[in-house]
């Protein structure tokens, strides 16, 4: 739909436009046993590559690093370690959570590659990098990264 | 063995917050003929096109080129779209710069351009994440370079300070202040940085590049058209691009492989060895102040975690030995999917002797960088004064 901004009187500078377009994306083989895991067993799973010896995030059929294919699968633990964080005080559109919040990068015990997510239960001013953080799971899980609400510091931290 | 290539004409608009006197097509053509006039040649003279442009949810228009390229000329000849997110401006001329080394055309447009006041840059950039995965969590661009410069900081504690990043942040804007072209131009202070308002820690405000409208255009020819078409053409004397993987933890933030990469082609190609003392200027791609620091280090201008002491020292200042984006950068104005050619346009003006008030004295090399995507994207091009 075009719409003219302005009056009949004022000149035709700039016309409105809209674009509403619904999408559905396929999982995928892999994306799909990760996220059953996730809504099903509360468990992370990795795949791990043979020729690399690293379990990568997300599961996916080739190595990022080597490119050999990957069907082995490993559980990770819902622990980890903050590698980056940054505590976001903008709302940006297309974005479900409400500012502010700390949006970070995980290494989870056992990955080669970092987990992204939030934290929370944490005051800003101590969150820091080489923290180590527990998932606190959500109770009703659809099978997204919202499975998991966000991590929170393990005893001892925050 | 590639023929040899240059850049023969230059032109840019003026990068500005909103154009509501020029559509997309228009604002690009302004562009196109400033380029084409500075070489004495019309729209008819190239013998190709290529359109960089950054992903079409900015403008919501898809396939632009549909529109764009028949408005530079592009009619009745070859033409090509070229992508690759922030990276699609240098994409593009490096594509031109394919066409012509190949052999197969002596005269390419290059053009690139974003109006960013059509749309939602922010909106734009969550969405080029992968829907399945992390696009949730990935607030346009300034929270992954927020990570990028955490990791970054962390890495080399204490040595990178975020008032290092605030230098740079002093120091690109006041170049701005030389550019007639450049959005923002302004004299701030390294507190003024640091007290201005939060956006995604530790990046503030004025840490961040603006959202811009504007376009730039090059005309790239062989070494035989170049000679007759201008006194001092800006030879490409090395180019390198490199790809890493889309999902953001896979790469190594603080120190992309793809950026060293890019580099290590380009400096082998252009027989460079030591970068800071070989070449003259740079125009890096520092969408946000942090980055210049870590691209001085990936580029090889410094150690890696020495990119504070560096902007520190003041060398890459205007006056300083080896100024790192006279033109005021990507921090003074962003038209993304241009920014990108902006920067190996001015580096090539440098060369060329035309860049204005911001000309650094005897220029004979100078470099070119940027980046897109998830920070997976590099490219780096090298001008020169010789073939």
């Amino acid at each position: 739909m075009l719409e003219v901004a302005g009056g009949s009187e004022e000149p035709v500078e700039v016309v409105e436009g809209d674009l509403d377009i619904e999408y559905r994306y396929a999982y995928g083989e892999y994306y799909d046993r990760f996220y059953r895991e996730m809504r099903d067993n509360r468990r992370i799973m990795g795949v791990a590559c043979a020729r690399c010896r690293c379990v990568l995030l997300p599961p996916r059929p080739y190595c990022g690093f080597c490119y050999e294919p990957v069907d082995r699968w490993v559980e990770l633990a819902d622990e980890g370690t903050v590698q980056t964080f940054t505590n976001v005080q903008l709302p940006f559109p297309g974005q479900p959570t409400e500012p502010p919040y700390i949006y970070a990068f995980i290494m989870l015990d056992g990955a080669a590659v970092q987990f992204p997510h939030l934290l929370g239960e944490v005051d800003p001013a101590r969150a820091r990098v080489g923290m180590r953080v527990k998932a606190v799971w959500a109770e009703n899980r659809k099978g997204t990264l919202h499975d998991i609400k966000y991590f929170r510091p393990v005893e001892n931290e925050g | 063995m590639a023929r040899s290539v240059a850049v023969v004409g230059t032109g840019q608009t003026r990068h500005v917050s909103r154009r509501d006197d020029v559509n997309m097509a228009e604002m690009v053509r302004e562009a196109a003929l400033l380029a084409l006039q500075d070489t004495g040649l019309g729209p008819g003279d190239v013998d190709a096109v290529v359109v960089g442009s950054a992903p079409e949810i900015f403008e919501g228009v898809n396939s632009p080129e549909n529109w764009v390229g028949p408005a530079v000329g592009a009619a009745g000849k070859p033409m090509l779209r070229i992508h690759t997110g922030g990276t699609a401006g240098a994409s593009a001329a490096i594509a031109a710069y394919y066409h012509v080394a190949s052999g197969l055309f002596d005269t390419v447009l290059a053009v690139a351009y974003e109006k960013l006041s059509d749309g939602s840059a922010q909106y734009g950039l969550s969405t080029c994440c992968d829907p399945l995965w992390d696009r949730d969590f990935a607030c346009g661009a300034p929270a992954l370079v927020a990570l990028q410069a955490r990791e970054y900081m962390a890495r080399y504690h204490p040595e990178i300070t975020e008032e290092h990043g605030a230098m740079v942040a002093v120091k690109n804007r006041k170049n701005a202040l030389l550019n007639p072209c450049a959005q923002l131009r302004m004299e701030l202070t390294v507190q003024d940085v640091m007290d201005s308002a939060p956006v995604a820690s530790p990046l503030k405000v004025l840490d961040c590049c603006p959202t811009s409208d504007g376009a730039a255009a090059l005309v790239i020819a062989s070494g035989s058209r170049a000679r007759k078409l201008a006194a001092r053409p800006a030879w490409i004397t090395g180019v390198g691009t490199c790809t890493e993987s889309p999902y953001v933890p896979d790469v190594d933030l603080a120190y992309p492989e793809s950026c060293v990469r890019a580099a290590q082609h380009a400096y082998q190609m252009a027989w460079v060895y030591e970068p800071l003392k070989e070449l003259d200027v740079a125009e890096v791609y520092e969408a946000f102040s942090f980055q210049e620091l870590i691209w001085y280090e990936t580029l090889g201008f410094c150690k890696p975690g020495q990119g504070g002491r560096l902007v520190e020292s003041g060398i890459t200042k205007l006056d300083g030995e080896f100024p790192v984006n006279p033109s005021g950068g990507v921090l003074s104005s962003n038209p993304i999917g241009a920014s990108a050619m902006i920067r190996q346009l001015e580096a090539a003006r440098q060369v060329m002797g035309k860049a204005g008030d911001h000309q650094v004295g005897g220029v004979r090399r100078a470099l070119a960088h940027s980046w897109g995507g998830a920070i997976q994207f590099s490219t780096v091009t090298i001008f020169s004064n010789e073939p």
